[in-house]
């Protein structure tokens, strides 16, 4: 059935790129590629400064020119694993914790946008002007303004320093709710729903059983955002948790950077780089693996307006 | 965005909600209870003797006459003049490289450009903080073997634009790829027609490009303007190494963050969030009207 009713999709605009795909206008020009290949180089050189002082020991960060490799060791085995031991391997303890927020978090939030779009795309309520207005202002709303607030609401209610003080304000994402809704709009047939209901059944059963299969692609897109969204959120945890043990990668980096500066601390920075690596690593695959996704989704964020 | 709201042929009920419903008490709770707390905060006073008392909006006129929220709130909006048109400029030349179809490996730039928005803020300032230090940073090996003398760009007068290259780094492929994206729903028909007329790429780009990504523009405008007043991990983080350039009210958010973590002010704290927040709004609905306008 879904196959049959799937034919007509009403708006043609979110699939231009296929009838316009590279037109074969003008010639290539080598001029402007060495021009824009400035640009790569800029986004590239502190990539490769990470990489290659990720494979210097803290003496060697000292001694050795910062773009090249240091002549005396190759240490990246040895930053590796004093990375994941050091203090009793506390940065796994910190990676799992991220991945504690990434799963709960992002896939709480990914659930709320896409049942939420979903409701704005396809009904008419009460209220729906209202939901619109206030989403899109409190999004212009600083972060401090909703921290600290936050902060001692939660503490009043004994959640700082525990997980949920992470995971409940990470489960809203803004620009989610708004991609689902869009991509709802779209790749949801009105016809569908009204042949849906027309048979009996339910809401939540058609939703489930009918339009999640067609939502596939928002949904990974929302799941993508709200993801890197949660695993690089530093402000909440830096106010929200005292406790190391229950850091994300991101604060405990940042809590070795500190070592060095603070009194009797060790300076860890051959750890800081290895560390920072290791958490920036899963994030770079997920999106050259996922690139068809945030394209999708930066492009439905861009063209309706 | 409001043309998908309501088709006539809808019914109007309540069904909507439930499936809104559960979004919007998350969001109550961690939106809206919070910025009601925030305005509750801010018409108190906490003091030593007497307790916490109610005082109107004397915390708003403190702000007012406080010159280091006017210092913060300068150093943002001088950030904001300057980094985000060179950074929009940027991304904006990009795509359209990427886009003119002149490139050769076009993929390889659009991913590439894009990869330091996967980067967390906190390494990125980390990795940049690394690079000017004067301890193993890249500007004092530069300066030695070539003998240049670039400036320590954590110094004071430095430090801004030093968090500006950071900003520029981590966001200049998010907005190509936003005006990309957008560049690409021009339907190549129109291209045609107007290489029939003999018109030249610049004439192109000024008279079908730039009009048609209008809506991006403005999003990506409007993004970047509550970035910039939003500005608090570059600094808090830099900190550490520019103890004397980054001061605790460097940014309106890095202020509200040491009144209420290190001075305790919360009430002071919310306050300045408050009017932080409501400055964002203005003016980034006044770039929205503006920019909508004028179709």
């Amino acid at each position: 059935m879904v196959t049959t009713v799937r034919a007509p999709r009403r708006t043609p605009v979110r699939t231009p790129s296929r009838r316009r795909r590279d037109r074969p206008r003008g010639r290539k020009s080598v001029a402007l590629t060495a021009l824009t290949s400035l640009v790569v180089l800029y986004s590239l050189v502190p990539l490769a400064w990470l990489v290659i002082n990720a494979t210097k020991t803290q003496e060697g960060l000292f001694t050795s020119f910062g773009l090249w490799f240091d002549d005396g060791r190759f240490a990246l085995w040895e930053n590796l694993r004093t990375t994941v031991t050091y203090d009793d391997g506390i940065f796994l303890r910190w990676l799992g914790n991220t991945l504690l927020y990434v799963v709960a978090g992002a896939g709480g939030a990914t659930l709320l946008a896409v049942l939420g779009g979903y409701g704005l795309a396809k009904f008419d309520f009460p209220g729906k002007r209202a939901v619109f207005a206030v989403v899109i202002g409190a999004v212009a709303v600083p972060g401090t303004a909703l921290a600290v607030p936050t902060f001692l609401m939660f503490s009043k209610l004994g959640l700082t320093n525990t997980p949920w003080a992470v995971i409940i304000p990470s489960l809203i994402c803004p620009f989610g709710l708004y991609l689902m809704w869009t991509y709802a709009a779209e790749a949801i047939p009105d016809e569908l729903l009204e042949a849906a209901r027309v048979d009996g059944a339910g809401e939540f059963r058609t939703f489930f059983r009918i339009c999640v299969p067609l939502l596939a692609p928002g949904i990974v897109t929302t799941l993508l955002f709200s993801m890197v969204v949660t695993w690089n959120n530093y402000f909440l945890p830096l106010i929200m948790l005292k406790d190391p043990d229950w850091y994300p990668l991101i604060l405990g980096l940042n809590a070795w950077n500190d070592q060095a500066t603070t009194a009797g601390g060790q300076a860890v920075f051959n750890l800081v780089i290895t560390g920072a690596l290791l958490t920036i690593l899963p994030l770079l695959a997920v999106f050259l693996l996922l690139q068809r996704y945030w394209q999708s989704g930066l492009a439905a964020g861009s063209v309706k307006q | 965005m409001a043309e998908t709201a309501v088709v006539p042929t809808r019914r109007r009920s309540w069904a909507g909600w439930r499936f809104i419903g559960p979004f919007m008490a998350v969001f109550a709770l961690v939106f809206l209870a919070p910025i009601g707390y925030s305005i509750y905060l801010s018409l108190f006073k906490n003091r030593l003797i007497g307790g916490n008392s109610f005082v109107g909006l004397d915390n708003y006129r403190q702000a007012l006459h406080d010159p280091n929220f006017w210092s913060a709130l300068g150093r943002v909006s001088l950030f904001l003049v300057v980094q985000v048109p060179i950074m929009l400029f940027l991304a904006l030349l990009v795509a359209l490289a990427i886009d003119s179809g002149r490139l050769y490996g076009k993929s390889f730039f659009r991913v590439t450009v894009f990869l330091p928005y996967a980067v967390p803020a906190v390494v990125a300032t980390l990795m940049w903080g690394f690079m000017y230090g004067s301890q193993f940073g890249l500007i004092g090996s530069i300066n030695d073997s070539l003998g240049t003398a670039i400036p320590d760009p954590l110094q004071p007068s430095w430090i801004l634009a030093a968090i500006g290259n950071i900003v520029t780094w981590e966001f200049v492929g998010y907005n190509m790829l936003i005006f990309y994206s957008a560049l690409r729903t021009v339907p190549g028909s129109l291209y045609e027609s107007a290489e029939i007329d003999g018109a030249g790429e610049l004439r192109i780009i000024r008279s079908i490009k730039l009009p048609a990504i209008r809506g991006a523009l403005v999003i990506a405008t409007i993004f970047s303007i509550i970035g910039s007043f939003q500005l608090f991990n570059e600094p808090a983080i830099l900190q550490n190494l520019a103890p004397n350039a980054i001061t605790t009210y460097f940014t309106p958010n890095y202020y509200a963050y040491s009144l209420s973590f290190a001075g305790q002010q919360y009430n002071y704290s919310a306050t300045v969030a408050i009017i932080m927040g409501v400055i964002t709004m203005v003016i980034a609905y006044v770039v929205q009207l503006r920019g909508t306008k004028e179709r």
